[in-house]
């Protein structure tokens, strides 16, 4: 009897082991594929960059392509998270930088980057190109890529079918019949919700946006953390089926709504809401990390992300629009993509300054 | 000192990829505050709205482990005493929750619940109302509901496992004795039960204490814990002092916890002669207990299984059929969602197709698994070992325990272990080791509530301590890939312990005693005792492993990494994308994560075959 146990034992012994051994060598086998970040140079191989960016980042293979090969270099993309946790990661390396350049700093948080000194300044030739409303920074350390404007979507068929006009602008939203329509994102934890915010201290001025909060609170307003749960569990116009068919989105999402149809749409099923100041506008960065050893290939990498190539693959795979006036732009995009008069932009410097307290006094009012 | 040579590795692995990065990360916050740390101290226990995250925090966890233990202690006794058609099924499938990504299952309870979910929409046409009866989601509710379905395959795992192993003689000379069925399952099997149910406490606490996703999707913005504080104040207002001080608060409690806990687990343990868990299950007799297994099964299914089922369903329904189109609407199934998953659409850099992202998610749960067991089996073995000589006699004290033992003593008479021992659970030879030990015994506390630490941390302060701790060579790993199986590891290593620990102190010492004056080497004694009587305890372990890999916990969620995507990476790179067509992707590569993680916990149920408890 106990031998026949220690013979089962060891058999099972054997297949354990086995099993280790094959999910050891699965391992090996996937963590040979990385390179690992910020690598030296291989003598005769390729030089390596490494671009660190939010979660958001994507490019066409061949623009990619292009760039590397005309500058004989692997570009490597560490994606950190969201803008706020990748910007908080490069501020912690700093001096020990985690990758060559960092794309992806908006105007909500540049005043952050600037004053932890996280970029190298840089004047690239480029910027001749560019106009100067998106040029925040004077110093030239974070130079403007994009921008998009952070709205209210609305379910067009919720408006068509109620027969209500669907609202125009900010002070629309705390009269009776948007009652119980709207859901926004929490702006102590959303990048949205935050933009949101700030287009509403924008446009009423501060003291002014506490009061429209609190018309808003009495009108229903419902506040959900994140984006994901806001647009696709809340909202009633994308696919989620929520119940609310007003919501703080882009002015991106009707033209993604249409090129990520399941079967192909005539018209967008949402709408931005566009009148004057209801829009804030997000304006994205990329800058040279302090203390990078590659240099000219940060320069090269910067030049490129400003040149109409990368600029004109931006809007289909980011959802965002080019600075370059010089980028083409897709017919699609171009159709249904929202262009708010007069958005919101705000002064980094104070947005930087008082975003803690207007965050503070819209919890105030709004949450408790 | 053998036994402490077998911590080394597990402890070694902790310094490096534990207390040195978080160390690291405390000092570089702490050192950034103007008022010193006094000061920061001061100001944070000083602030009325964080002493209230802290008691929100405390209070939803400990409600959410009492309703995971209502469910999950009736549901391991069903799967643990009886035999029943299509039980490794549901075994498997109650543990799947464990991987999905929180904004999937916020999905999956929105179908089933949310104001436009079939459960109200069915309401309001059954009961002809205009509004949806329930509200669920955004409450506290939705996050004790959320916690139970996470968790609840903590308890059924930890305990329906132990309890099946339990010889069901115990109970029967009890009720032989006189004992009543209630008073046979207060004095003689709950104590026994004790460690495992402790084990299952500690754990299901602690991950409802540091719950993150569930709070932040579920319960909105009205609710927070210390650790979405921890996450606010580093991320969003980067006041890296204050997320300091409340992660060290909630490094406390969990210390705390676990030492609790680890002076209770060494008082209740008792030496046993544990069975095969299928000798010890019997079909369903009564009619009585087929309606009882009925209605376990179906709660079971209602409340676990039904949130994924509708997420498979969501992910081949088509989703715009009643959206406002001017196209024409087809309503109906559709595969187009798993299909775009295969189709680079806009020839992205960043494409990644679902058989490389499950490759990867498998590929790092399985390193994940290796090396957790195998710096979690040697240390839970020492740790067993070395408690078991220092303070295991002391319990056999309380009363519960004695009359636990004395059922025990009768209960195994004639059982196999009786060819080694003669009946008597622990003998003259227990308290020998005692007093020299004494002083062990608070070594041994300490080392058990460290290991389980990585589990109660912040899982932003450690992810950030390795940007700033792991930074040199040897140990450049920031950007690694090699990070996810040893972040994975951290936090699965206190399971692997848990899992090992009431197993491996069951063992009756005397097996092993004998074993040794047999002849045996202590390497031999641990391979034919140790090994066949925990096998099951191992797979346990295993399963723990793989799930908290493939669900991707703790720091793994802010660790930077290149291109090596993972499933919940893609997930979320869909659903955080407008367009039917990401979010049916989201919802297609969660039912593939779904059934790769249930085909996973199948097969690895498979490896206990044989089954060795006895001999």
């Amino acid at each position: 009897m106990k031998r026949q146990a220690g013979l089962v034992a060891t058999t099972r012994i054997a297949m354990l082991a086995g099993l280790g051994a094959v999910l050891g060598l699965a391992a090996c086998g996937t963590a040979g594929q990385a390179t690992p970040t910020g690598a030296a140079a291989t003598p005769g191989g390729p030089r390596t960059l490494t671009v660190m960016t939010h979660d958001s980042f994507a490019v066409s293979e061949a623009v990619q392509v292009e760039f590397e090969s005309a500058h004989h270099v692997t570009v490597q993309f560490l994606k950190s998270g969201d803008t706020a946790e990748a910007l908080g990661k490069a501020i912690l390396a700093r001096g020990q930088p985690l990758a060559d350049v960092f794309y992806g700093v908006d105007n909500t948080f540049l005043s952050v980057a600037l004053k932890e000194d996280i970029f190298e300044v840089y004047a690239s030739p480029l910027l001749a190109e560019i106009p100067d409303e998106f040029e925040l920074d004077p110093g030239q350390r974070a130079l403007p890529v994009d921008y998009g404007d952070i709205c209210l979507n609305y379910d067009k068929a919720y408006f068509s079918g109620q027969g209500i006009a669907p609202p125009a602008r900010l002070e629309d939203l705390t009269r009776p019949e948007y009652r119980d329509l709207l859901v926004v994102e929490n702006p102590a934890a959303s990048s949205p919700g935050l933009g949101f915010l700030l287009a509403t201290v924008g446009h009423f001025g501060d003291p002014g946006y506490v009061d429209y909060w609190a018309a808003l609170r009495d009108n229903g307003v419902l506040v959900v953390n994140d984006w994901e749960t806001a647009y696709y569990t809340e909202f009633s116009g994308s696919s989620g089926q929520g119940a609310r068919p007003i919501v703080v989105s882009y002015g991106s999402s009707p033209p993604a709504e249409v090129l990520f149809a399941e079967t192909p749409l005539d018209d967008a099923p949402t709408a931005a809401v566009t009148g004057p100041g209801s829009c804030f506008r997000q304006i994205e960065f990329v800058g040279i990390l302090r203390g990078t050893a590659n240099r000219d290939l940060a320069e090269a990498w910067v030049d490129f992300m400003l040149s109409p190539r990368f600029q004109a693959d931006m809007p289909l795979q980011m959802f965002v629009l080019p600075v370059n006036p010089n980028a083409a732009l897709d017919p699609t995009f171009e159709q249904y993509m929202a262009m708010p008069e007069a958005p919101i932009v705000g002064d980094p410097e104070e947005i930087a300054q008082k975003r803690e307290a207007w965050i503070e006094a819209w919890t105030e009012v709004v949450l408790r | 000192m053998g036994r402490w040579g077998l911590l080394l590795p597990a402890a070694i692995f902790l310094a490096l990829f534990y207390f040195y990065p978080l160390g690291s990360m405390l000092q570089i916050s702490l050192a950034r505050a103007e008022t010193g740390l006094l000061g920061t101290l001061g100001s944070v226990f000083a602030r009325p709205d964080l002493r209230k995250v802290f008691g929100f925090t405390v209070y939803q966890a400990a409600l959410s482990t009492l309703a995971t233990l209502a469910l999950g202690l009736p549901g391991a006794y069903w799967l643990a005493r009886f035999r029943f058609r299509g039980q490794a099924l549901l075994r498997a499938l109650t543990a799947v929750p464990f991987v999905l990504p929180t904004l999937v299952v916020a999905a999956g309870f929105s179908a089933l619940l949310g104001p436009r979910g079939w459960i109200n929409l069915g309401l309001m046409a059954a009961l002809d109302l205009e509004a949806p009866p329930l509200a669920l989601t955004q409450s506290l509710g939705a996050i004790v509901l959320a916690h139970v379905f996470y968790n609840t395959t903590i308890v059924l795992r930890l305990v329906g496992d132990f309890w099946s192993r339990l010889d069901p003689r115990l109970t029967a000379a009890a009720r032989v004795l006189g004992a009543s069925r209630g008073q046979a399952f207060r004095q003689v099997t709950l104590p026994l039960l004790a460690p495992a149910i402790g084990a299952a406490v500690l754990l299901v606490f602690i991950f409802d204490f540091t719950s993150f996703g569930v709070v932040l999707v579920l319960g909105g913005p009205r609710f927070a814990t210390l650790e979405t504080e921890i996450y606010r104040q580093t991320i969003y207002l980067f006041n890296l002092p204050t997320a300091a001080v409340l992660a060290l608060a909630q490094l406390l409690c969990t210390l705390a916890l676990t030492a609790v806990y680890a002076r209770l687990s060494r008082q209740t343990a008792v030496p046993l002669n544990l069975r095969a868990a299928r000798d010890t299950r019997r079909p369903l007799q009564s009619a009585g207990e087929r309606l009882g297994a009925a209605a376990m099964v179906t709660v079971l299914v209602g409340l676990l299984v039904t949130p994924m089922l509708a997420l498979a369903l969501r992910s081949v329904a088509r989703l715009e059929a009643d959206r406002g189109q001017s196209g024409p609407v087809q309503p109906g199934l559709t595969l187009a969602y798993y299909r775009e998953l295969g189709v680079n659409r806009r020839e992205s850099l960043f494409y990644v197709p679902p058989v490389t992202a499950i490759w990867n998610s498998m590929s790092v749960a399985g390193a994940t698994v290796v090396l957790a067991l195998a710096l979690g089996l040697p240390a839970a073995w020492a740790l067993a070992s070395a408690s078991e000589a220092a303070s295991g006699p002391s319990g056999m004290q309380l009363p519960a325990a004695a009359l636990a033992r004395s059922a025990l003593a009768r209960g195994d008479v004639g059982a196999a272990g009786g060819m080694i021992d003669s009946g008597n659970a622990t003998g003259p030879s227990a308290g020998a080791g005692r007093r020299p030990a004494a002083g062990r015994g608070a070594a041994l506390t300490a080392l058990d509530a460290l290991l389980m630490l990585p589990l109660g941390t912040s899982a932003v302060t450690l992810g950030l301590g390795f940007i700033v701790a792991l930074d040199a060579p040897p140990l450049d790993l920031r950007a690694s890939p090699a990070l996810l199986p040893l972040a994975h590891s951290l936090v699965a290593l206190p399971f692997v312990l848990r899992s090992l620990a009431p197993a491996l102190r069951s063992i009756r010492p005397r097996l092993r005693q004998a074993a040794a004056v047999l002849g045996a080497s202590p390497a031999r004694v641990w391979r034919e005792i140790d090994l066949p009587l925990v096998g099951r305890a191992v797979i346990v372990a295993a399963t723990f492993a793989f799930t908290i890999s493939l669900g991707e916990f703790g720091a793994t969620a802010i660790i930077a990494r290149p291109e090596y995507p993972t499933v919940p990476v893609v997930i979320y790179r869909f659903i955080g994308l407008p367009g039917a067509l990401n979010y049916g992707q989201a919802l297609a590569l969660s039912t593939l994560l779904m059934l790769v993680c249930a085909g996973g916990l199948l097969a690895i149920e498979r490896w206990r075959i044989a089954d060795v408890g006895e001999f």
